[in-house]
């Protein structure tokens, strides 16, 4: 059961958004909103929420935030692509027209705010957000309440992009803890490659909620590389759902890091629906003081002869904690299926803690699945290897947890990026151990 | 150079090394011998600084200053160096980059410049070559998916690259067939000058016939038990370990 109190809050918000939006965008969030009253904020007794308790979510009264903020410039300045084709700004759950920029972009690129794609009839961005099955997870409901904007990207049919398309998600409390519900729908058209990067950051001193949805699709032959770059504030609750549908012989690679944040949570569905597709769902994790981690992920492989390859990687100091489920469906008709699964996590303090679980649900009798869950700290023989021809503790560890997290950063086609958030990783972890 | 005297330790509560006692000068090359479980590898753990093994009494000097007070890393940036009985597998580090931190470490210590890269690659690459290494083994991950004797000869390949003053090689003849034994052994000889001084660990006497050693010593259960010239370890391998086994440990004190 809910307090009265987080009803109350998720009520006064919803209604704050007034009563302009058209009839179907209205209807929509009303569905949405009597699904979430029926489920209510979800608790550790909830099989999916066992380990992460968003009972501080639940208990703090946030309101719709601001659509402008005074230091969002320099924000976005800190944070946007040298190189990137077009760098679309979410401030506090609303695209920003002013912060957003556009180099050249191909022809037939969408890169656009998403109110404006929703309010135009036989929109396919409609048709997405609308189509969202949200029933099995009160956040998506939530999201889908306040259903508003974001961003909407397509890359069109053949179309190869050189650069990667940033999506930057900039949440920036005020003085009251505040909320954003931004809705990201990314379609890749058929044969068509491109990367997309999709950061999440925020400051202030506040509380606030970021609860972002993302849905992708990715048509026949397509290649989209979709880089999710999570730096939020240490207050900030993060909440991201991301919904991807992969048609056949099309290719998604998800790739995850996640570094900020109170507490976080990630739910990451990747759905195989056309044979010869796969899916590469890599992360990366840091968590230290009192910082909870949580990522679901599930693979639905539907058809035959898909492939799918996850490596999730957590690095936990302090009293940190993480989590890690990991689902693979293989149903009845995906034969020949092909999906490797691998979570590994160092504990750096004896405090951390992870909780690691495979949760393989296989309809399907010609198939290979593999999983594998390691837990453990620091490899002792391989310190004193490296220290034992010269290099000092620190030096060693730091060369082994780049190695550690390098399998999956190293994977990050955006080299700027990839060396940003190599840094950042090590600046969170060096606060911590000395 | 090294001055070792009475030196005791343990490892996990179990006593090995029984009170060692042995002196060795730059220049010289002193062979190890014994049968398995006599402390050999102990010894040579304890000297590079193994956190394993706890030293229980006695002394060690190195270079006129007390080795045990110097941590694993400041030993080895003061000259000290260990070829691995076992060298440990560090997926995701290029060995390369790993030898070049390691080098660099070493240099700064000793109030040196840090080699740029290309410097260290044409360092690298001709000592590489010298002992037969393939290239392709630099930019691999260190030791990870090496063949035994890969592994070993990048040990000696570490070793030349970062020039010790005190070499330490723990059983570098095991896992070697003959060909890679002549390569490593001609690699170690190579390395042999009046500066610098060799503690070769091992358990057959068939590396000292390329590794030609000043002195001989029999480790038993923890104490050295017989001293002598190379001929010491033509004489064990006559006779085997028995014969001194056979003899009561403190025959010799």
């Amino acid at each position: 059961m809910t307090t009265m109190q987080a009803i109350d809050w998720v009520h006064a918000g919803q209604a704050a958004l007034g009563t302009r939006a058209p009839q179907w965008l209205a209807e929509h969030r009303r569905g949405a909103l009597d699904a979430f009253d029926a489920a209510g904020f979800p608790t550790t007794r909830q099989e999916a929420w066992r380990f992460t308790n968003m009972g501080p979510v639940a208990s703090t009264a946030f309101v719709l935030a601001p659509p402008d903020a005074d230091d969002a410039e320099a924000f976005v300045q800190a944070h946007e692509l040298r190189d990137s084709a077009a760098t679309a700004v979410v401030l506090n759950g609303c695209f920003d027209e002013t912060l957003s920029s556009y180099g050249a972009l191909p022809l037939g690129v969408v890169v656009e705010g998403l109110a404006a794609s929703l309010d135009t009839d036989d929109s396919s961005a409609r048709d997405l957000a609308t189509g969202l099955a949200v029933d099995r997870h009160p956040f998506a409901m939530l999201n889908a309440a306040f259903l508003e904007d974001g961003v909407h990207v397509v890359i069109p049919e053949g179309a190869v992009l050189t650069a990667p398309i940033h999506v930057l998600v900039l949440t920036l409390p005020g003085n009251a803890p505040v909320m954003a519900h931004p809705r990201v729908v990314i379609e890749a058209r058929g044969q068509s490659q491109a990367t997309v990067v999709l950061s999440f950051v925020g400051g202030g001193n506040a509380a606030y909620l970021c609860n972002a949805v993302t849905q992708v699709q990715v048509d026949e032959g397509a290649v989209l590389e979709l880089v999710v770059d999570q730096r939020e504030s240490e207050h900030a609750f993060h909440v991201h759902h991301l919904h991807a549908t992969c048609a056949a012989s099309a290719i998604l690679h998800s790739r995850a890091v996640s570094l900020g944040g109170r507490i976080v949570r990630n739910d990451l569905e990747a759905v195989l629906a056309g044979e010869g597709a796969h899916a590469t769902l890599d992360g990366v994790y840091v968590a230290d003081g009192a910082q909870l981690i949580d990522n679901h992920t599930s693979i639905d492989h539907a058809v035959a002869h898909c492939t799918s390859h996850e490596l999730y990687k957590g690095i936990l100091a302090g009293q940190a904690r993480a989590v890690f489920n990991g689902r693979i469906l293989v149903r009845e008709d995906a034969q020949k299926t092909d999906a490797k699964q691998t979570n590994r996590a160092l504990l750096l303090s004896d405090d951390a803690q992870v909780n690691s679980n495979p949760q393989l649900e296989i309809f399907a009798d010609d198939v290979k699945c593999t999983h594998g869950a390691a837990v453990g700290q620091l490899d002792e023989e391989a310190m004193f290897y490296l220290q034992a021809r010269g290099l000092t503790p620190t030096e060693a560890r730091d060369l082994l947890l780049h190695a550690f997290a390098g399998e999956v950063l190293s994977e990050i086609s955006v080299t700027e990026l990839r060396d940003v958030l190599e840094r950042s990783l090590f600046s969170r972890l060096a606060r911590h151990i000395a | 150079m090294l001055e070792i005297k009475g030196l005791t330790a343990k490892v996990e509560d179990k006593d090995i090394l029984h009170g060692i006692d042995l002196t060795v000068q730059a220049g010289e090359v002193h062979a190890i011998m014994g049968p398995n479980g006599s402390g050999k590898s102990t010894l040579a753990r304890v000297l590079a600084g193994h956190p394993g093994y706890e030293v229980t009494g006695g002394t060690v000097r190195y270079q006129g200053e007390d080795l045990l007070e110097l941590a694993a890393d400041a030993r080895a940036r003061k000259g000290v160096f260990m070829a691995f009985q076992y060298p440990v597998e560090i997926p995701g580090v290029n060995n390369a980059y790993f030898l070049k931190a390691a080098l660099n470490a070493k240099r700064k210590e000793q109030g040196l410049e840090e080699l740029d890269a290309i410097d260290f690659m044409t360092l690298v690459k001709t000592e590489a070559k010298r002992l037969q290494m393939d290239e392709s083994m630099l930019q691999r991950a260190v030791n990870e998916g090496f063949s035994g004797g890969e592994k070993k000869r990048n040990e000696i390949f570490h070793m030349a690259v970062l020039q010790p003053l005190l070499a330490i090689l723990d059983e570098t003849d095991s896992g070697l067939d003959i060909d890679a034994l002549r390569v490593v052994s001609e690699g170690v000889n190579a390395l042999r000058s009046p500066e610098r001084a060799f503690i070769v660990v091992t358990h057959y006497q068939r590396l000292l016939d390329y590794i030609v050693p000043d002195f001989v010593h029999v480790l038993s259960e923890g104490r050295i038990v017989r001293s002598g010239p190379r001929d010491l370890a033509l004489e064990l391998e006559a006779k085997g370990y028995g014969w001194i086994e056979a003899a009561p440990a403190g025959a010799h004190q």
